[in-house]
């Protein structure tokens, strides 16, 4: 059999196109983007989308589940916080065909904003949920997510963590599956949520659940690895993997692929043929809780910090005290922090409101995010997806009630307006905020690795589509004056704002330059170089934050091989130091 | 055999991914179970980065801890110092004599360290080398990662895989050549 290294994002792809899935959606969020990155290669038999957000990913996908053939949807942890609403409802009513939703988590946040340990929305939510632990279950267990679904009429949670969508190991294909075909039909008492229908619902998901559980005792995702008898670990996802490197050789495992709900009767026989049982689980206690509530003693949290990731080593130690050894050095590192590339057209905006001293950006998920370090720190708050507007909305009344005069903006990029920023621009709008909205666009989903979205032109599976214009949206709201400028042109920059502050209609602001790393895309790239005969060493120009520019022997300096000529430095010189050249010159 | 497992630290762009992948595609040829990892996002703007690598007879964790790490890869410097607390007491490190600004370095907030090199090579058996020179006297600086990877496989000492081969399989045949002399001249400057 050949052997692919595949990470589990890749697999989860594969897994689903093996599984006989025809219909997918979902809107890009780190660590899940590269799934539906992996979809397109099968797009002879499958159909697969970037949704505007992940709401409405969900409902696309759980209307081709109704619509009659399997369906995928996939986000990041926070994802399903914006999902939520149709993931609760889609439970009481079931599904025709398989419908599976992915969600990873991030543990130790290396791309997130919060560590939520997304488990407790299947328990929540009252779903299946199933947990892979590397490349080849993700494959394996989406096809039985499947089978899951359709058998007890659910959809299914499928959650990975960083780790697992993540990492690369070795995987075997197996040949794509087709679902049954299904003919639709209305049912409307099974899929119209009216109140009375759903009082009807509810017992019958309690059946289901009661029904899974039974089967969860026998499920192939859930095994018994019987060796000694003197300690057992249950334990699932990667933090098997972390247990598997720690437990000495003669240890007994519970290896738990299906974990709501939990198989109670097999973790009984389990614990009555060990001494000693361990419940070992990365983030919070999830299984453990349970367990302990079942009766039936254990050992985990107690040991097992429900912080950050685990990885083999701090396992070893929280569990059994054994210190990793560690040389020390008698230097250290400086922070290397993320920042905004050079040439970024973000930059301009961000330095042009890092001057204003009494203004107040609320911020959003995006590269933009980065217009908080040093040295722009130009944002006052960032709290979730499309949160820019309607937070900007809120403190400005506040001002208003306390008398604090302030100027607010509200700043989001393309991506995240279309996400859910609309409805903030709604909301100051129709409630007469004392708000500036700001759209920054880029053209792209940045932060993610440059996926399509509904003003980008393009589709995941690659073809051109309408491209809804940011400004006729606002127009169509009622933003009279809407203020479109180019970033990079500093001058003009700072007139949009000035602008926008004088306004007596309603205003809103739209920087437009394409994010130079859109590879289909021509770029106007040169270099920018320091005059050293000119330059008086005042370092305006490090001001700006760009990574190129920096300081040597006193005078400023701009690294040929980062430098893309954006400029934004030259503008700021006060004594025109610094000049443009074509690249290659 | 026990399991082993090689860290490789840089910054964002500066190639650690690909290099990880050569070393795989070996690795698997030679019939181990493999695992990598690697952290994406936000890290890719500028940031340090880093990619983890194990492989033996049977892989579980994709991933290790303190002092955990058989060999490290450092594509820059202060890098090397960052991820040190990985390393084994008796690990080995390929360092790249080579700086980079950070974001914050560049602003003047916060100064290079001194010393990077001298403080590795005092803790742990180092290569180190100049493989920005190297790779621009090949005439491409971006095969920079290939010669560091030529280091690297001196100091894994896994004579057996046919580490040309596996180049010749996963970069793209318009830079096959200048990546196998890459491969060479860092295996050469490791000897």
């Amino acid at each position: 059999m050949t052997k692919h290294l595949l990470s589990g994002n890749e697999a989860i792809a594969r897994g689903a196109y093996e599984a006989g899935v025809k219909v997918c959606s979902a809107y890009p969020g780190t660590p899940s983007t590269e799934i539906f990155e992996s979809l397109p290669q099968y797009k002879d038999a499958l159909y697969c989308e970037w949704a505007p957000n992940e709401k409405v990913a969900t409902e696309v996908a759980y209307g081709a589940a109704i619509g009659g053939v399997r369906s995928l949807c996939a986000m990041k942890h926070v994802g399903l916080n914006v999902a939520a609403d149709p993931l609760f409802t889609a439970a009481y009513n079931g599904i025709n065909r398989g419908f599976v939703i992915v969600t990873a988590d991030d543990p130790s946040m290396h791309s997130s904003q919060n560590e939520q340990d997304n488990r407790y929305y299947a328990r929540s939510a009252k779903v299946a949920l199933v947990e892979p632990s590397d490349s080849q279950e993700c494959i394996d267990f989406m096809k039985e997510a499947y089978r899951i679904s359709e058998k007890f009429d659910m959809p299914v949670l499928f959650r990975t963590t960083t780790r697992i969508s993540h990492s690369k190991s070795l995987v075997t294909f197996g040949e794509r599956e087709e679902a049954e075909p299904y003919t639709y039909q209305r049912n409307a008492k099974k899929y119209v949520c009216a109140p009375a229908n759903a009082y009807q619902n509810h017992p019958k998901v309690e059946r289901n659940l009661a029904a899974l559980e039974e089967y969860s005792n026998r499920s192939p995702l859930n095994r018994m690895e019987l060796k000694g008898t003197k300690t057992g670990v249950i334990t699932a996802s990667i933090a098997y993997q972390y247990a598997k490197d720690v437990f000495p050789a003669d240890t007994s495992f519970l290896k738990l692929g299906l974990t709501n709900p939990l198989p109670m009767d097999l973790i009984r026989e389990f614990a009555s043929k060990v001494e000693t049982l361990y419940v070992i689980e990365e983030l919070e206690g999830f299984m453990e809780e349970q367990i302990k509530a079942a009766g039936i003693d254990c050992i985990g949290k107690a040991l097992v910090s429900n912080m950050y990731e685990l990885n083999p080593q701090r396992l070893k130690e929280m569990l059994f005290g054994e210190k990793p050894v560690v040389k020390e050095l008698p230097v250290k590192a400086v922070s290397r922090p993320p920042a905004l590339c050079p040439g970024c057209p973000h930059r301009g905006f961000f330095y042009t409101m890092s001057k204003g001293k009494d203004f107040v950006i609320a911020g959003d998920i995006g590269c933009y995010t980065l217009g908080a370090s040093a040295p722009l720190t130009a944002m006052d708050t960032c709290i979730c997806m499309g949160g820019g507007f309607s937070l900007a909305m809120g403190m400005s009344k506040a001002f208003e009630a306390s008398g604090q005069k302030k100027k607010v903006f509200g700043v989001l990029g393309d991506s995240t307006f279309f996400h859910s920023g609309m409805t903030g621009a709604a909301e100051i709008l129709y409630n007469k905020g004392s708000v500036i909205p700001v759209v920054l666009d880029n053209h792209i989903t940045g932060m993610t690795g440059h996926q399509d979205n509904p003003g980008s032109g393009y589709t995941l599976q690659g073809e051109m589509a309408a491209a809804i214009k940011i400004e006729d949206v606002l127009r169509a709201y009622g933003y009279e004056n809407v203020i479109i400028v180019d970033p990079q042109d500093l001058a003009a920059m700072q007139k949009a704002v000035d602008d926008a502050l004088a306004s007596e209609v309603p205003v809103a602001i739209i920087t437009r330059r394409p994010c130079l790393l859109i590879k289909r895309m021509k770029h106007d790239i040169g270099t920018c170089v320091v005059d050293t005969s000119k330059c008086i060493g005042c370092r305006k120009c490090l001001k700006v934050g760009c990574p190129a520019v920096m300081v040597k022997d006193r005078k400023s300096f701009i690294d040929p091989t980062q430098c893309v000529g954006c400029t934004v430095c030259a503008q700021v010189c006060p004594v025109g130091a610094i000049r443009r050249e074509e690249k290659g010159k | 055999m026990k399991s082993k497992s090689a860290i490789l630290v840089g910054v964002g762009g500066q190639g650690a991914i690909l290099t990880a992948k050569v070393l795989v595609n070996g690795l698997m040829k030679a019939g181990f179970d493999v695992k990598m990892s690697e952290v994406h996002g936000m890290s890719q703007r500028g940031g340090s980065v880093s990619t983890q690598v194990h492989w033996g007879e049977k892989v579980y964790s994709p991933v290790i801890g303190d002092g955990a790490a058989d060999l490290m890869v450092a594509f820059e410097k202060m890098e090397a110092v960052r991820y040190a607390h990985f390393l084994k007491p008796d690990g080995v490190a390929v360092i790249n004599d080579y700086e980079m600004a950070s974001s914050t370095i560049a602003a003047g907030l916060e100064a290079y360290p001194e010393g990077c090199l001298e403080a590795m090579e005092a803790n742990f058996r180092c290569y180190t080398l100049d493989a920005a020179k190297i790779a621009m006297e090949l005439g491409n600086v971006k095969c920079m990662n290939i010669v560091l990877f030529g280091a690297m496989t001196k100091a894994l000492q896994l004579d057996d895989i046919d580490w040309e081969d596996v180049i010749r399989e996963t970069v793209p045949p318009k830079f096959l050549e200048l990546n196998l002399a890459a491969y060479r001249a860092g295996r050469a400057a490791a000897e």
